[in-house]
C-alpha cells in the first residue's frame, strides 16, 4: 500500500520541518560554546542528539497515527516528536529551556512530553518499551482505540527490557509497535560488534510475531511496512517489529568528533540523503511539482524560524519553579 | 482491650480488601505483578482478588519486572491506576530505572502534564533467615529518591486506609509492607499487627505519622516492623519508671517532620529505630530533622538502632546479632542516660 498524495505531502513537509529544525538548532548550538567547547554554555545547554537522516522513519510510522495514539520516543526524539505532532513552539521553548517550553524548562531536549499528542521520551536506552506496551494494555483493557508504538534504536535491543517489553506484549497480544531505527552506530560502537545477528527484525521470531527489516531508509517501504503493523495492532492481532536501516548523518552528539567512523561513510551517506532522493521521487512520479515542494519547504522552513523565535524570546523559568511538579 | 464487634484483619488480607473494595467502584484500578492471580501474592495480599475479579484485571506476569513495571507507568498515563507488585524489595536492581527514572520523573519531566498514578507494592524485611537479596528493607533508597510517596504500615488499619488513599493518589507510591507483619501462616508475625480493621472503605491520610504511644521522657521514632520492637520496648521501660513516646511515621515521603518534632520538644530525648542500614538512611533523616530546626530541645545526644552496614547474613544468630530489638532500644536509652 503505497502513500496517497496527501500524505506523500505530509511525510515531505514533516522531513523537511524536522531537517531544517535540526540544522538551525546545529547553527544556535554553538553560540557561547567558543573558541572553547563547553557543553553548558549557551542558548541551548547539555547534551544535543540531532536526527537528521532519520527522518524517513518517523513520518513513514507516524503516517498511519492520529493523536490519540501514543509515542514513546529516545534521547534523539525530535523527527519523531515532530512527526507524531507535538507542538513545535514549546518544544523549541523547552529545548532552550524556557518558560513556556513542553515542560516549563524542567525536562529539556531528551524528556519531551506532550500530552495533547501522547508523545512521551525518556533518555535511557530502551525504557520507552514498558511505558508504549503499557499505553496499549490500558487501551486493551479499557477497549479504547489506539496502539502503543516505541521507537528505539538498534542498540536497545541488547538490553534486558527490550526483550521483556517485546515478551510482554506478545504474551498479551497488545496494539503495540516496536519500530527500531537502525543507523548502525550506538554511539561510536558499531552494530556488527555489538549485536550476535544482522537483522533485528528475526528476532520477532522470538516472540512468535512479524517481523520485517526496511532497507536503505526508504520511507514509501517504511510507510508501507507501519502500515500493516499498526492495521495488526488496530485489529486485535497484537504487535509486531520493524527494523530500519536508517542513517546517521550527525554525530552521536553536537561535539562528537565522529573518530570512529570509517574514512568516507559520511560521504556516502550524504550522497543517500533522503530529502532530496524524496524530492527527486515525488517528482519523478508527478505527484508533487517543483512549485509545490518549493512552496513546503518555504513553509517549514518559517514554521521553524517562528518557533526558534517563539523560544529565543521566552522568558527564563523563575529558578524557585525547579522545586515545583515533582508531585501531582 | 476489647472493642465491640472487633473485626481483626492481618496486614495481607487489609491490603487486598482496599484493592477490592477500589476496584469494584473504579474500573481503572487493576493489578499486575508475579504470582498474584492465582497464588494470591506470596504475602498474600491479593488474595480473593482473582476470583472476583478475574485475569483480565488480575494479571500474573512474567518474571520481568523492568517491563511491566514500565508498563504500569504507561498504563497509569494513560489514564488507569495501576497497582503493581515488586515481589520482594530487594529485587529492585533488575528494574529501578522504570521506577526512579519514569515512574518518579515523568509528572517533574512534563511540568505536571503527564500523572503517573499507581502503587508499587514491595515486601521487606527480614529476621527469618532469607540472607541479604531477600531481606532488607531498602527504605532509605526509595525515601531518597523525589518523584514517589513512600508508604509502610505496621498495621491492619493503616494497611488498608493506606493502600485505599496510595491508589487514589495521582502520584505514584511506593507501598512498603514487612513480611513479620503480613500474617502469613508461614511466616511468624507479630500479634501488634493484627487489628480492628472497620469493613467500610476509608483512607489513613498519606505524609501523617502518629502517635502510637504517649510519653514524657524520651521519643522513640519508627516505621513498620520497627514500631513494634519500640512499643514493646517503651512497656518495659515504663515498668523501670520511664515514660517513652513512640512516633509511628507510617510515611516515609512525605516524612512528618512536624510530628517528630514536637515530640522531641516534650521529650528532649530521641531514639529512632529502623530495620534498614544505619548509614545514609531514615535515622539519619529523622535525626536532622530535628537537629537543623532546634537543637536546643535535645537533652542527650540522639541515638540509633538500625541495621549494621552489612549485607544480611543467612545464620540465624548472626542475623539476630544485627537487627534491631526491644533489649537494644532500651541499652541505647541506657547509655543516653549514663553520658
Amino acid at each position: 500500500m503505497a502513500p496517497t498524495r496527501d500524505e506523500q505531502h505530509w511525510m515531505y513537509r514533516n522531513m523537511v520541518t524536522s531537517r531544517k529544525f535540526e540544522e538551525t538548532i546545529a547553527g544556535i548550538y554553538f553560540e557561547g560554546k567558543t573558541p572553547v567547547f563547553s557543553m553548558a554554555d549557551g542558548p541551548i545547554p547539555g547534551e544535543m542528539h540531532l536526527s537528521d537522516g532519520q527522518e524517513p522513519v518517523a513520518v513513514g510510522v507516524c503516517a498511519h497515527l492520529n493523536a490519540d495514539d501514543v509515542v514513546t520516543a529516545t534521547h534523539r526524539p525530535h523527527h519523531q516528536a515532530i512527526a507524531k505532532g507535538v507542538e513545535l513552539n514549546k518544544m523549541a521553548a523547552e529545548i532552550f529551556g524556557k518558560a513556556t517550553g513542553l515542560s516549563g524548562g524542567r525536562g529539556g531536549h531528551m524528556h519531551l512530553f506532550d500530552a495533547d499528542v501522547n508523545f512521551a521520551c525518556s533518555g535511557i536506552i530502551a525504557q520507552g518499551m514498558g511505558p508504549a506496551v503499557g499505553a496499549a494494555l490500558s487501551r486493551h483493557m479499557q477497549k479504547k482505540p489506539g496502539v502503543g508504538v516505541a521507537f528505539v534504536g538498534e542498540g536497545a535491543v541488547n538490553q534486558g527490557g527490550w526483550h521483556e517489553a517485546m515478551n510482554l506484549a506478545a504474551t498479551w497480544n497488545l496494539p503495540f509497535v516496536c519500530v527500531i531505527e537502525d543507523n548502525a552506530w550506538g554511539i561510536s560502537v558499531p552494530k556488527e560488534d555489538s549485536t550476535a545477528i544482522s537483522n533485528n527484525a528475526d528476532r520477532a521470531a522470538a516472540y512468535g510475531i512479524p517481523g520485517i527489516r526496511v532497507a536503505d531508509n526508504d520511507p514509501f517501504a517504511i510507510y508501507e511496512a507501519a502500515g500493516e503493523a499498526i492495521r495488526r495492532a488496530r485489529a486485535g492481532e497484537g504487535p509486531s517489529l520493524i527494523e530500519v536501516e536508517t542513517y546517521r548523518l550527525a554525530g552521536h552528539f553536537m561535539g562528537d568528533a565522529e573518530g570512529y567512523r570509517p574514512e568516507g561513510e559520511k560521504d556516502a551517506l550524504f550522497a543517500k540523503d533522503p530529502i532530496p532522493k524524496m524530492r527527486a521521487t515525488m517528482l519523478a512520479s508527478g505527484v508533487a511539482t517543483e512549485a509545490e515542494l518549493d512552496a513546503i519547504e518555504a513553509e517549514s522552513t518559517a514554521r521553524v524560524e517562528a518557533a526558534i523565535t517563539f523560544a529565543r524570546e521566552s522568558a527564563d523559568p523563575a529558578p524557585e519553579d525547579a522545586l515545583t511538579a515533582v508531585f501531582a | 482491650m476489647n472493642v465491640p464487634n472487633e473485626r481483626k484483619l492481618t496486614i495481607a488480607r487489609a491490603m487486598a480488601e482496599a484493592v477490592a473494595q477500589e476496584m469494584r467502584v473504579d474500573d481503572g484500578v487493576f493489578v499486575m505483578g508475579e504470582d498474584i492471580a492465582a497464588l494470591g501474592g506470596v504475602y498474600g495480599n491479593t488474595r480473593g482478588l482473582l476470583d472476583e475479579f478475574g485475569s483480565e484485571r488480575i494479571r500474573d506476569t512474567p518474571i520481568s519486572e523492568t517491563a511491566f513495571i514500565g508498563a504500569a507507568v504507561g498504563a497509569a498515563q494513560d489514564g488507569m491506576r495501576p497497582v503493581v507488585e515488586l515481589m520482594f524489595v530487594d529485587f529492585f536492581g533488575v528494574c529501578f530505572d522504570a521506577i526512579y527514572n519514569l515512574m518518579a520523573k515523568n509528572t517533574y519531566f512534563s511540568g505536571g502534564n503527564f500523572k503517573v498514578p499507581m502503587v508499587l507494592m514491595t515486601s521487606t524485611g527480614g529476621g527469618y533467615s532469607d540472607a541479604g537479596q531477600h531481606s532488607q528493607c531498602l527504605y532509605g533508597t526509595f525515601a531518597h529518591l523525589p518523584g514517589m510517596k513512600v508508604v509502610c504500615p505496621s498495621n491492619a488499619y493503616d494497611a488498608k486506609g493506606l493502600m485505599t488513599a496510595a491508589m487514589r493518589d495521582d502520584s505514584p507510591v511506593v507501598y512498603m509492607y514487612h513480611k513479620s507483619l503480613q500474617g502469613m501462616g508461614w511466616l511468624a508475625t507479630e500479634p501488634g499487627a493484627t487489628v480492628h480493621t472497620p469493613e467500610e472503605s476509608y483512607t489513613v491520610e498519606i505524609g501523617k505519622a502518629k502517635v502510637a504511644r504517649e510519653g514524657r521522657d524520651v521519643t522513640i521514632v519508627s516505621v513498620g516492623m520497627g514500631v513494634h520492637h519500640a512499643l514493646n520496648a517503651a512497656a518495659q521501660l515504663e515498668a523501670d519508671g520511664v515514660s517513652a513516646e513512640v512516633i509511628d511515621l507510617v510515611s516515609l515521603v512525605p516524612l512528618d517532620r512536624d510530628t517528630i518534632r514536637a515530640s522531641v520538644a516534650k521529650t528532649g530525648r530521641l531514639i529512632v529505630v529502623d530495620e534498614d542500614y544505619m548509614s545514609y538512611g531514615v535515622s539519619g533523616e529523622v535525626i536532622a530533622s530535628v537537629t537543623e530546626h532546634d537543637i536546643s530541645v535535645l537533652k542527650a545526644a540522639p541515638k540509633r538502632v538500625a541495621y549494621p552496614d552489612v549485607p544480611i547474613p543467612y545464620a540465624r544468630v548472626m542475623e539476630q546479632f544485627c537487627l534491631p530489638n526491644p533489649e537494644k532500644i532500651i541499652a541505647a536509652y541506657q547509655e543516653m542516660n549514663a553520658a
